[in-house]
């Protein structure tokens, strides 16, 4: 299988410009800006049927196609480089080892939807990832493959690192929105969308990191090369992340037609100590979780759709058979609760109503009434709120309550055993 | 008040941005890295240079889990306690810092050496169970491990 994001990686000092330059380094965007309009470039990328790898799936060419051309207000370009998803490090890997890609594919996009600025928001924590991009960056300003009149074309282009400071849901595109313009992280209500309102007040694209690090190499072999490695509606390869109760624990770039099977199994050697699997998150925390019977689904976002799941961020989380569920779904409801940023009633309170009720059931004493209640509380957060957050909730929580329900009524049996 | 050179390098950052309160978080990242941590002092001078009402820095303070209010130790804990690392023995490790420094969940050690937080996901599940020990991720943790850190900053 041929790399595509990942052919760069473990590569000594691939994060430098000179070796990114002596792997058709910036054609692509010289190619773009030379031979191609705007409009074209979207086209293309429309036709390889690239998919927002953030987690939502968007098809990326529609997406930029809704940033209005007639709107006089400057477009901006905005990397989300959060990657806060549990189970998901994939990014971190582009960042720290082909930060070019992705300005090479910075430089592509902004020309595409006529903006001449780029804000890429990277996590606090990944504090080599903020240092290895400045560098490049700094390269690339050095290189003129930045800065005004770039790679002698009249095309002028300027990239702003910037770092947030600690908040899971600044990785909602809106909320990182309102982050980068220097306050709390509250998602804003949808719509108006970003692509007409969007930071400070102008039209804004929002994508991934690897969605972005994917548009050099559509330029450069085309759509129908790129639509072709994939399923029909979904485009390319993907970076899928897998952790947990696994030998190999690590990034492997695999088609979207993979399945779940074929990861756990062939790629990251299975489960160790003869343990047996249990239960497996398919596309980062947020993701309904899956059961042994379910990991012949392909890994495209179409696919987990329709079998009650979601691609999402493509972090895989496996389990095996000594894991408790319920504390497993604590685990979940807490991260919940302490991430929830607090806008919303139903998310502020629900979360952390789910968080404590299933403490009590994992710890052995929760009141008989306990289980009952906690589908009512959760399934009353999505659906209720302005941002995805409070779906998730519902969704990631109340998967481990519908598979698993067994073990959740036997911890309700010991209490009352005990009594 | 900040002095005149302060205040150049702080317009260094401000000035790449097309409105000067979204520099608010690098700006405060600036201040804790060189102050150690964010007082109501710096929220008022940081609010008079950006123009802006204090509450509107005091709350991005509170809400952002990397910036202290408090001082914190020396050698900073920052310990994953979400899914992955706690499938492969977060729990475990945690105690065992808590056990061996006599701290918990947002304590110093009283001789300003240690501090630790217990947090959600930092991304890097591959390496689980890790922790983000100041600036560096260090993963697959162990008994073993931890008290080379402790021993290393003692």
């Amino acid at each position: 299988m041929e790399k595509i994001v990942s052919r760069h990686f473990g590569q000594k000092n691939s994060h430098r410009l000179e070796n990114y330059l002596k792997d058709n380094g910036y054609e692509a965007a010289r190619k773009a800006l030379t031979q191609m309009t705007g409009a074209q470039v979207i086209d293309e990328v429309k036709k390889s049927n690239l998919r927002g790898l953030g987690g939502a799936g968007f098809p990326t060419g529609t997406k930029w196609s809704f940033i209005p051309q007639a709107n006089p207000k400057p477009k901006y370009l905005v990397i989300n480089a959060d990657e806060g998803e549990p189970g998901t490090f994939k990014d971190k890997y582009i960042l720290e080892q082909d930060p070019h890609a992705l300005l090479e594919g910075i430089i592509i996009t902004c020309y595409a939807i006529g903006s001449h600025k780029a804000y890429i928001y990277i996590r606090g924590e990944y504090i080599k990832s903020l240092e290895i991009v400045q560098a490049a960056i700094d390269e690339a300003y050095k290189g003129k493959y930045l800065g005004k009149g770039i790679m002698g074309t009249g095309f002028d282009i300027d990239v702003v690192v910037h770092p947030g400071a600690g908040a899971y849901i600044c990785g909602e595109e809106t909320a990182l929105l309102e982050s980068l313009e220097g306050k709390k992280g509250f998602p804003r209500l949808k719509p108006p969308f970003p692509a007409v309102v969007g930071l400070f007040g102008c039209p804004t694209v929002i994508n991934n990191v690897e969605t972005i690090a994917c548009v050099p190499p559509i330029i450069n072999k085309g759509a129908e090369w790129y639509a072709k490695l994939g399923n029909e509606k979904n485009g390319g390869n993907r970076l899928f992340c897998i952790s947990g109760h696994v030998v190999k624990p690590g990034v492997y770039e695999l088609p979207n037609g993979t399945t779940l099977r074929e990861i756990i199994y062939d790629h990251a050697g299975g489960i160790p100590n003869g343990r047996k699997l249990k239960a497996v998150i398919p596309g980062g925390i947020s993701a309904p979780i899956l059961t042994p019977d379910q990991i012949d689904v392909k890994m495209d976002f179409d696919s987990l759709k329709s079998i009650g799941s979601m691609a999402g961020s493509g972090g895989i989380i496996v389990m095996d058979d000594t894991t408790d569920m319920v504390w497993a779904a604590m685990i979940a409801a807490r991260f919940f609760a302490l991430e929830s940023c607090g806008q919303c009633s139903p998310c502020r309170e629900g979360s952390g109503w789910v968080y404590r009720n299933v403490k009590r059931l994992n710890e052995g004493h929760a009141r008989p009434h306990d289980l009952n209640n906690l589908p009512g509380i959760v399934n009353n957060i999505g659906g209720n709120t302005i941002c995805a957050f409070g779906d998730a909730v519902t969704m990631s929580v109340g998967s481990y309550v519908s598979k698993f329900r067994s073990e959740f009524e036997a911890k309700i049996q010991e209490r009352v055993c005990q009594i | 008040m900040f002095t005149a050179e302060y205040l150049q390098e702080l317009d260094k950052i401000t000035n790449k941005y097309e409105q000067k309160r979204a520099a608010l978080l690098p700006l405060l990242h600036r201040v804790q890295e060189k102050e150690g941590l964010i007082t109501p002092e710096t929220e008022k001078n940081i609010a008079e240079y950006l123009g802006i009402p204090v509450v509107h820095v005091h709350e991005v303070v509170s809400f952002y889990h990397l910036f202290h209010q408090n001082k914190i130790g020396k050698c900073h804990f920052a310990v994953c306690q979400t899914t992955a690392c706690a499938l492969r023995g977060a729990e475990e490790i945690i105690g065992y810092i808590q056990e061996r420094l006599k701290i918990k969940h947002h304590e110093t050690t009283p001789d300003g050496k240690f501090s630790l937080s217990v947090v959600e996901c930092l991304g890097a599940c591959e390496l689980a169970p890790m922790m983000q020990c100041n600036k560096e991720y260090k993963g697959f943790l162990d008994k073993k491990k931890i008290d080379e850190l402790i021993e290393k900053y003692s």
